[in-house]
């Protein structure tokens, strides 16, 4: 019983700071977070959406989330591809170093790029953020994936095969629909890590504002409270529901085709 | 039909080709993410690293590519050190705080839990997760803000007097909640906490129930099940955990700069010395001491286990 309701306040422990941000997104006060609120309203949506500074983050934020998902895919699925069956020399290293710029702090990616940068030359802008993203967007992607294809029997690929398709037809017509949905649900995390990052972009972004370091100037210096409100339970919402559309995409792995054997 | 047999397009060709090829096959396969990862994050890593040996000139804030150890020496000066310190005991800290919290959610989770309300504990787990870094720190900066929900609950639970209590003790405590050293504990536990719930949770799912039953016949009574088996058993998907708290608090600099007292973090530091002071060969030494922390943090978990639970 004891552990129960343990485990209950610990998911409310997780959601409440949550439900707060949603909670003042609606708030009446322009100025304070006095707590419980006074009022509501839906007044500073049409506010914050009409405010070009919050527009043009959006704007870049999106960009740099569907470029970096672009590459990452691109990448993260050669990788998965190379890496699924075969053993070879350096298999292990190359696998550490798909999750290495996860696993090393963000600051230590960040720096690194932003002096490489400064070292060849380049302007930091919308290109170096997407650097930076996609670099550390493939491992969502290449995780996604490989799990996917291990998964897929070998017996299918060889029917294929037989059948006289070629490693053209059988990719295109066998295992890309297999992957179909791991791809999408990759991406979608992948876009969603893209879109909220804010370690790594803090270095790469130069003069440029990504909705996160949007917010993050207002934290600095409290301005425009009501609008940071709305913007912040914006970000949130974007980031958290490609979680539920990748675990409803990836769910129920026994049903994939020729799981059987 | 035999046309096509007898002169094949070019794509079923190529195809061909490379299937009696596997290794011209990987090579094409490889190449594209080699080279992205090789020349921009590794040739940026080793750029970097390369840095700290460069000398950083005092007077005319110009930096020099004359080859020092000195920046990698004046980590050890007492103002640095001391920063290392602190971000190193907070890590620690929070790493500790996590998985006591963690342990019942992860426990419930595995044990007690099926079907539906499993599912649902899962997203539960996993929404806070990757819900937006930056607005759950904005969160707190509402949550302990002066005249924000944390100071009404403690009024509403008439905790004022333990609150101030708390705040004066050396070391936790400071003027306010929100720049406390407690407060910024507080946010970087709730910050990584679901990072320690889902390994935990999982190498509970791997326990096998006959090693409990067993236990049970061989005599133990639950607790002592709990603390002899159950415990040990779930020791590397503490470590595996740990390793997200630790190493993500070891080089966040967002945090630090938003909540609790002044005084630089191991991340805030790099993020100053590149930035504001201009002298990337500090920075590039200050971020080689979360590499090596984390290096030795690893090896320490690896004999726990941790990467079997990863």
């Amino acid at each position: 019983m004891g552990l129960r309701l343990a485990a209950w306040g610990g998911l409310l422990f997780l959601h409440f700071p949550i439900l707060i941000i949603v909670l003042y997104a609606f708030n009446t006060e322009d100025a304070a977070f006095s707590f419980p609120p006074k009022g509501f309203t839906l007044k500073w949506f049409t506010v914050a959406f009409a405010r070009p500074d919050v527009l043009e983050a959006i704007k870049l934020s999106l960009q740099v989330a569907c470029l970096a998902t672009l590459i990452a895919l691109v990448l993260g699925t050669l990788a998965s591809a190379a890496l699924y069956r075969r053993s070879f020399f350096g298999k292990e290293g190359i696998s550490l170093m798909l999750i290495l710029p996860i696993a090393l702090p963000g600051i230590i990616t960040g720096i690194a790029l932003l002096s490489a940068f400064k070292r060849l030359g380049i302007e930091p802008g919308l290109f170096t953020i997407v650097v930076g993203h996609a670099t550390f967007c493939v491992v969502i992607v290449y995780n996604n994936v490989i799990a996917r294809l291990r998964r897929t029997s070998q017996s299918l690929i060889e029917a294929s095969m037989d059948l006289g398709a070629d490693g053209w037809q059988t990719f295109r017509y066998i295992i890309l629909p297999n992957l179909g949905s791991a791809l999408l649900a990759g991406g979608m995390l992948a876009f969603a890590l893209s879109f909220d990052e804010i370690i790594v972009t803090t270095f790469t972004a130069g003069h440029e504002r990504t909705l996160p370091i949007w917010l993050l100037n207002q934290l600095s210096r409290p301005r425009d409270v009501p609008v940071t409100n709305v913007v912040a339970m914006l970000v949130m919402l974007v980031t958290m529901l490609p979680i539920l559309g990748a675990y409803y995409l990836t769910r129920g792995g026994e049903s994939v085709a020729g799981s059987g054997k | 039909m035999k046309a096509r047999l007898a002169n094949p397009g070019p794509l079923r060709r190529f195809a061909n080709l490379l299937y009696r090829r596997p290794n011209l096959y990987l090579t094409l396969l490889l190449i594209p993410p080699l080279t992205w990862f090789g020349a921009i994050y590794l040739g940026s890593l080793l750029n970097l690293l390369w840095q700290g040996f460069y000398t950083f000139d005092d007077f005319t804030m110009a930096v020099t590519p004359d080859l020092t150890l000195g920046n990698f020496a004046a980590l050890f000066n007492p103002s640095n050190f001391d920063i290392i310190l602190r971000t190193l005991g907070m890590a620690v800290a929070v790493s500790l705080a996590s998985a006591v919290l963690a342990f019942p959610i992860a426990y419930y989770m595995a044990r007690y839990t099926s079907g539906k309300t499993k599912a649902f504990f899962y997203i539960a787990v996993m929404m806070p997760m990757w819900a937006s870094y930056i607005v759950k720190t904005y969160a707190w900066t509402l949550l302990l803000a002066k005249g924000g929900v944390a100071q009404w609950f403690v009024q509403l639970l008439h905790l004022d007097g333990l609150l101030q209590a708390l705040l004066t003790v050396p070391g936790i405590g400071g003027s306010t909640l929100s720049t406390s050293h407690l407060g910024r504990f507080m946010v970087f536990v709730y910050i990584w906490l679901p990072f320690m719930i889902l390994p935990i949770q999982a190498s509970l799912e791997r326990l096998p129930p006959s090693l409990l039953q067993a236990s049970a016949d061989l005599g133990a009574r639950p607790g002592q099940t709990f603390w002899q088996v159950t415990l040990p058993l779930s020791i590397p998907g503490i470590a595996a955990g740990s390793i997200f708290t630790f190493s993500l608090t070891l080089g966040d600099f967002i945090v630090p700069q938003l909540v609790g007292p002044p005084g630089y973090f191991i991340g805030s530091m790099v993020y100053a010395q590149q930035g504001a002071i201009g002298n990337m060969p500090m920075a590039a030494a200050f971020t080689l001491v979360p590499i090596v922390l984390i290096a030795l943090y690893l090896s320490l978990v690896k004999r726990l286990g941790a990467f079997d639970a990863l």
